[in-house]
This record gives C-alpha cells, sequence and structure tokens, in this order.
C-alpha cells in the first residue's frame, strides 16, 4: 500500500510528491492530445425516463479552464443510460451556487436536478469546484461537496463529480472514475500491431501498456487495479504474463507447451485461475503466486476455458463443452463440486459476473446464429439479451454493476460499446484506429 | 536416422530455440498514467523492440510445394478428406528427412477468443494426429494455436471465415 498506484491520483495530499514529478511531463502529453481528447458519444438507445439533469457550466471567474468540466460530467451522467442531461444553449442562466438557482426556470424545463459549482485556483496550476445538487421539485440542496486537485487532474475531478452526484441521486455508487484496459490491433506495414491499452472509462486519456508484433489478448485486471494479467504471444507461443502499471514492471508467469490463457486474477489476490493445455487437454488451473506451484481443477477430455471467480473466491465459473455445445459450467473450490449454469441456447460463453455475485454476464448464441450478449440472473435464473448485433463479444461488467461493456462489430472493424445491465441503454465508443478488442473494467481504484 | 544425428537435431533446435528467445524480449512498454515516456515519442510512450523470435532458421521444414494450409468446417475440428493427401506427403517427408515443424491452428472470428483459442488447437492436435498415425515423431512437432487472432482474410462474412478456419504447417 506505500506506492502509489499513480494511475489513480485524485488523492493528491498524500501522493502529492510523486504526482508533481508525472505531472509536468503528463501537462505536455495532454496538451498535444487534447485535440482528440473528447469522445462524442452515440447514443442507441435510451432508458425509458431518464432522469433530466441540468449540470450548469463550470467556469472559472477571470480565468480558463484546461478542460470543459461540466461537458465530462455531463457525458458521463448521459452514458449511465439513467440520466438525460440539459443542454447548455436551452440553459436560461448558469447559476454558480444554490442561492442563484431559479428553481422556477428549471422546473418548466422539466428538469428534476440541478448541478451547480463554483470554480477557484487556491495555488496556480491547482483546481477547487465546490459543487451542490440540487433537486427542483423541492426546492432544496441534496448535496455541496468540494473537490481539489491539479490542472493535469481535471478529468479525475470531473469524475469524481459525476460519482458524487450519480450515487446521491441513484444510490448505486459511481464508476466513473474507473479504467478500463483493451487491446487494439492495426495493421502496420503489411503486419498487424497489436497494443494493451489503459483509458479512463470514457474512452479519454489512453496509455500503451504494451506494444508487440505478436498477438496480445485476455487482459484482467488484480483485484487492487495496480496490475493486469495478459496473454502474449511474443515468444511466438501464448504465454501469460503479470504487468505492474506505476512502473511497467513485468513477468512472464507461464512457459507451457499448448495453451496458456484466459488468466483471471483471485479476489484475494494471490492467485490465478488459467487455462493451460500442457498435459494434453484445455484445463482450469489454479496458479499461486506465493508458491509458484499449479493445481489442476479439471480433467476432462472437453475444452475447459475462460474462467472467472465469484466475488467470493469461493468458486469458479468456467466455459465447457463438455456437454456437446460451450455452456458455462460453475466449479465450486471446497469439495470440487461441479454445476451446469447456462440452459438458454447452443452456446454460452465466457463468463463474467457482476460484483453482487449474482448477474451472469456471457456471450450468447442468438437463434438467428449472431453472437450477442446476454445475462442471467443466478437466483432467479432469468435469462436476457442485453445487445441484438451480429457479432457482439468480451462483455466486461462495472465494478457498480450497472453498466457492461462489450465488444461490437462494425463493417469491417470492432468498437467498444457499452450497454446499462437492465438492457435500456446502449452506446457506442468512438474508437481509436483499428480493431478494439477484450475490454476488461477495472476495479473501484481508491 | 541414427540416434546421435537425431541428438544433434534436437541441439540445434534447442539453441535457435534459446536464440529466439533472447532476440524476442522487450516489448515496448510504459507505466500507465505515469506519462514518463523514456525516449519521449509522440503519444507518451517509451519505445523499443519486438524481435520476430524465428525459430528455424536455415533448418527449417521445406515443403517441397506441398500443400501447407489446411481448411476446417465452422466449429469442427476433423480433417476434410481432401486434406489427406498432402498430409501423407508431409509425413513421407518428415519420416525420411525429420524437421521440426510448427502447426499453427486458428479459427475464424465467431465465438469467443479464448474458447477458439482451445479450438485452433484442436485443429492443430487434428493435423498432428494425422501425421503421428502416418509415422512422423511426434515431438518433431509443435502446435501453437493463434485462436481468431491472427485472421488470412479480413473480412466478416463466410468466403472469408472459411479461409481462416485452417492450419498452416511452417
Amino acid at each position: 500500500m506505500e506506492t502509489n498506484p499513480s494511475i489513480y491520483a485524485l488523492n493528491i495530499r498524500r501522493y502529492r510528491r510523486i504526482w508533481w514529478s508525472m505531472a509536468a511531463v503528463f501537462a505536455l502529453l495532454c496538451a498535444s492530445l487534447s485535440a482528440r481528447a473528447e469522445l462524442s458519444i452515440e447514443i442507441t438507445h435510451g432508458a425509458d425516463n431518464p432522469t433530466r439533469i441540468a449540470v450548469v457550466p463550470m467556469t472559472l471567474a477571470g480565468g480558463q479552464l484546461p478542460g470543459d468540466i461540466s461537458a465530462i460530467v455531463s457525458a458521463d451522467l448521459d452514458r449511465s443510460g439513467l440520466f438525460r442531461t440539459m443542454a447548455r444553449e436551452n440553459m436560461l442562466s448558469f447559476p454558480r451556487s444554490m442561492a442563484e438557482i431559479q428553481y422556477h426556470d428549471w422546473s418548466v424545463a422539466g428538469i428534476e436536478y440541478v448541478v451547480v459549482a463554483d470554480v477557484q485556483r487556491p495555488a496556480a496550476g491547482r483546481i477547487k469546484v465546490t459543487f451542490s445538487l440540487a433537486q427542483v421539485a423541492g426546492q432544496r440542496q441534496v448535496f455541496t461537496k468540494f473537490i481539489e486537485g491539479s490542472d493535469n487532474e481535471l478529468r479525475d475531478i470531473a469524475h469524481y463529480i459525476s460519482d458524487t452526484v450519480f450515487e446521491a441521486i441513484t444510490g448505486i455508487r459511481g464508476a466513473f472514475s474507473t479504467r478500463i484496459a483493451y487491446v487494439t490491433a492495426t495493421p502496420e506495414g503489411g503486419a498487424r500491431a497489436y497494443r494493451l491499452l489503459v483509458s479512463d472509462a470514457d474512452g479519454a486519456r489512453e496509455r500503451l501498456i504494451l506494444k508487440s508484433k505478436e498477438p496480445i489478448l485476455s487482459p484482467r485486471w488484480s483485484p487492487d487495479g495496480r496490475e493486469l494479467v495478459y496473454v502474449s504471444f511474443e515468444t511466438r507461443r501464448p504465454a501469460v504474463f503479470r504487468q505492474r502499471l506505476s512502473d511497467a514492471q513485468r513477468e512472464q508467469v507461464t512457459n507451457f507447451r499448448g495453451l496458456n490463457g484466459a488468466p483471471a486474477w483471485s479476489p484475494d489476490g494471490r492467485s490465478l485461475a488459467m487455462v493451460l493445455s500442457k498435459d494434453g487437454n484445455p484445463e482450469i488451473y489454479l496458479y499461486s503466486f506465493a508458491s509458484k506451484a499449479f493445481t489442476r481443477l479439471t480433467n476432462h477430455f472437453a475444452i475447459d476455458t475462460e474462467p472467472t471467480w465469484t466475488p467470493d473466491g469461493k468458486a469458479l465459473l468456467f466455459t465447457s463443452d463438455r456437454g456437446g455445445s460451450p455452456q458455462i459450467y460453475k466449479l465450486t473450490l471446497a469439495g470440487n463440486q461441479l454445476a451446469r449454469v447456462t440452459f438458454n441456447g447452443s452456446y454460452n460463453a465466457r463468463p463474467q459476473l457482476a460484483a453482487d455475485g449474482r448477474t451472469l454476464v456471457m456471450v450468447h448464441r442468438g437463434e438467428g446464429g449472431g453472437f450477442v450478449i446476454a445475462s442471467q440472473d443466478l437466483v432467479t435464473n432469468d435469462f436476457r439479451l442485453l445487445t441484438q448485433s451480429a457479432l457482439d463479444e468480451s462483455p466486461t461488467v462495472a465494478p457498480n454493476g450497472a453498466m457492461v461493456m462489450y465488444t461490437s462489430r462494425q463493417g469491417r472493424r470492432t468498437v467498444l460499446a457499452v450497454v446499462s445491465v437492465d438492457a435500456r441503454a446502449r452506446f457506442v465508443l468512438p474508437s481509436q484506429s483499428g480493431d478494439v478488442r477484450e475490454p476488461a473494467w477495472s476495479p473501484f481504484l481508491k | 536416422m541414427t540416434m546421435k544425428s537425431l541428438t544433434n537435431l534436437f541441439f540445434a533446435g534447442f539453441v535457435a530455440m534459446l536464440l529466439a528467445a533472447c532476440s524476442s524480449t522487450t516489448p515496448e512498454s510504459d507505466a500507465a498514467g505515469s506519462g514518463l515516456g523514456g525516449s519521449g515519442s509522440g503519444n507518451g510512450v517509451a519505445t523499443g523492440t519486438v524481435g520476430d523470435g524465428s525459430i528455424g532458421g536455415a533448418d527449417a521444414y521445406d515443403a517441397g510445394g506441398l500443400e501447407t494450409v489446411f481448411y476446417f468446417d465452422f466449429d469442427k475440428a476433423t480433417l476434410r478428406p481432401e486434406s489427406r493427401s498432402a498430409l501423407q506427403g508431409h509425413a513421407a517427408n518428415l519420416r525420411s528427412n525429420p524437421k521440426h515443424i510448427r502447426l499453427e491452428g486458428h479459427t475464424d472470428e465467431r465465438g469467443t477468443r479464448e474458447y477458439n483459442m482451445a479450438l485452433g488447437e484442436r485443429r492443430g492436435n487434428a493435423v498432428r494426429d494425422f501425421l503421428v498415425l502416418n509415422g512422423v515423431d511426434t515431438s518433431l512437432i509443435e502446435v501453437v494455436s493463434y485462436g481468431e487472432e491472427s485472421p488470412a482474410a479480413a473480412g466478416g462474412d463466410e468466403s472469408s471465415w472459411a479461409l481462416n478456419r485452417r492450419v498452416e504447417l511452417k
């Protein structure tokens, strides 16, 4: 816990010194990247009855901010599918505090909540935002809070405001301050370049973790959000690597013949579940970081792959075609009990569980032959299709369980898309060049 | 093939693999969020090189004009009848002149990536088993699955998918 995860630096006071050294470099980088920084979000399908909210522009009296905080907050809230924000040009006034809110104006416009903020510069290069959430119907303040950071943390400040507002209204912890890891494949000099990247959950501030001429796949986060584990073919065989984000220190975990794949970090951080075929057939193994020992968990001539942990760390869900087609099974570690989990259709694979341990998301082959994202409530067994494209893959659940990110084929390439877990809101993150694969949503980072 | 020449062959292969391993380290990477890109390219990442890690070199298998790509049906790992004659030719070559070969298994893009990784291995194993059945020393063969990660054709239709469901003998 002593070193700064440094990919997450809102906790400024404690990590200020480290952050400052990075910030100087980062400022230059951000400036050069800012031209393409703001992603436009296309809501393909909104919630039926989203909460109407106005995020009033947050400006510095007599000064310029290095970014548009309220635009970032509005985009966050819109992407959740649970909110529809008011366009700035439709606002009759730009109040900066509770006292300046003209409730009648917002009420007439159908707005339920208003976010107002006072922005100050407590010191050069520092931003302090004092923000309030007002409920229009009750003409009351829900809260007033403040957040302070450096200019380089403007996006962190905005996401913090989004998280706070989101939780106050929905009761669900916001996940706007989280990150995603993903892989891109880009044509480069007649071959492909594979990149493992990490960005904010909204796609901004993309950072390179690894670049290779050989495939990279299956990135997963450590439970503390400071490391990634992934599969790289850089040795011309698949091998599992772990890599720390703060200093890029990496370690090759496996080097077996055959499959070395689908690593999944245990919730306690002590082990990896993964797939190895070193004994002739794809089986699920447990790797202990402490003992460096591999323990075989499955033993079947079928394909067993794509293990994922239950949040309590007591069981694994995985894909197996032992029943004749790929389906999801649950292996309880104590007693090695196995149970089949999915029964809808002939193809259910790549399980991922929400943090509640109850909502299972997966890739499902629909009746028309297309691959879509589906969810299943493990208590009621209620099965639901979340998407309806032809080729959707790699679902990953936000740590608050509200959203599922996945990849979707659009024409000749794949893009990142997000759907709310109730399937009511979907949008596409307009991407970077090349194919985007295998998003992995980080845990909460602080 | 004497025991001695076999031993030499294995040793040569082993050295080649060691060399390959040495030349294929240090992919580009950077501390996420640190923005400390040492060599400072435009997007703030450190740059390094990734060797192509070629193994084999002068000792590579010469297919002698035989077909080296073998295609499969969707979600199947069964050899098609038309693959057999070329594979029997390879088996004859490898019996008379043993070389290390790689069988790289591939799938189309449908289905999940790690499941396809396993399916690609199944296809590679099907080719391996056929070669072994035809007298090839199993220790000469390494099966490596690339799943859907290295498609031969980029399209999203059946004609492209059919080209991607394959095993390449190298």
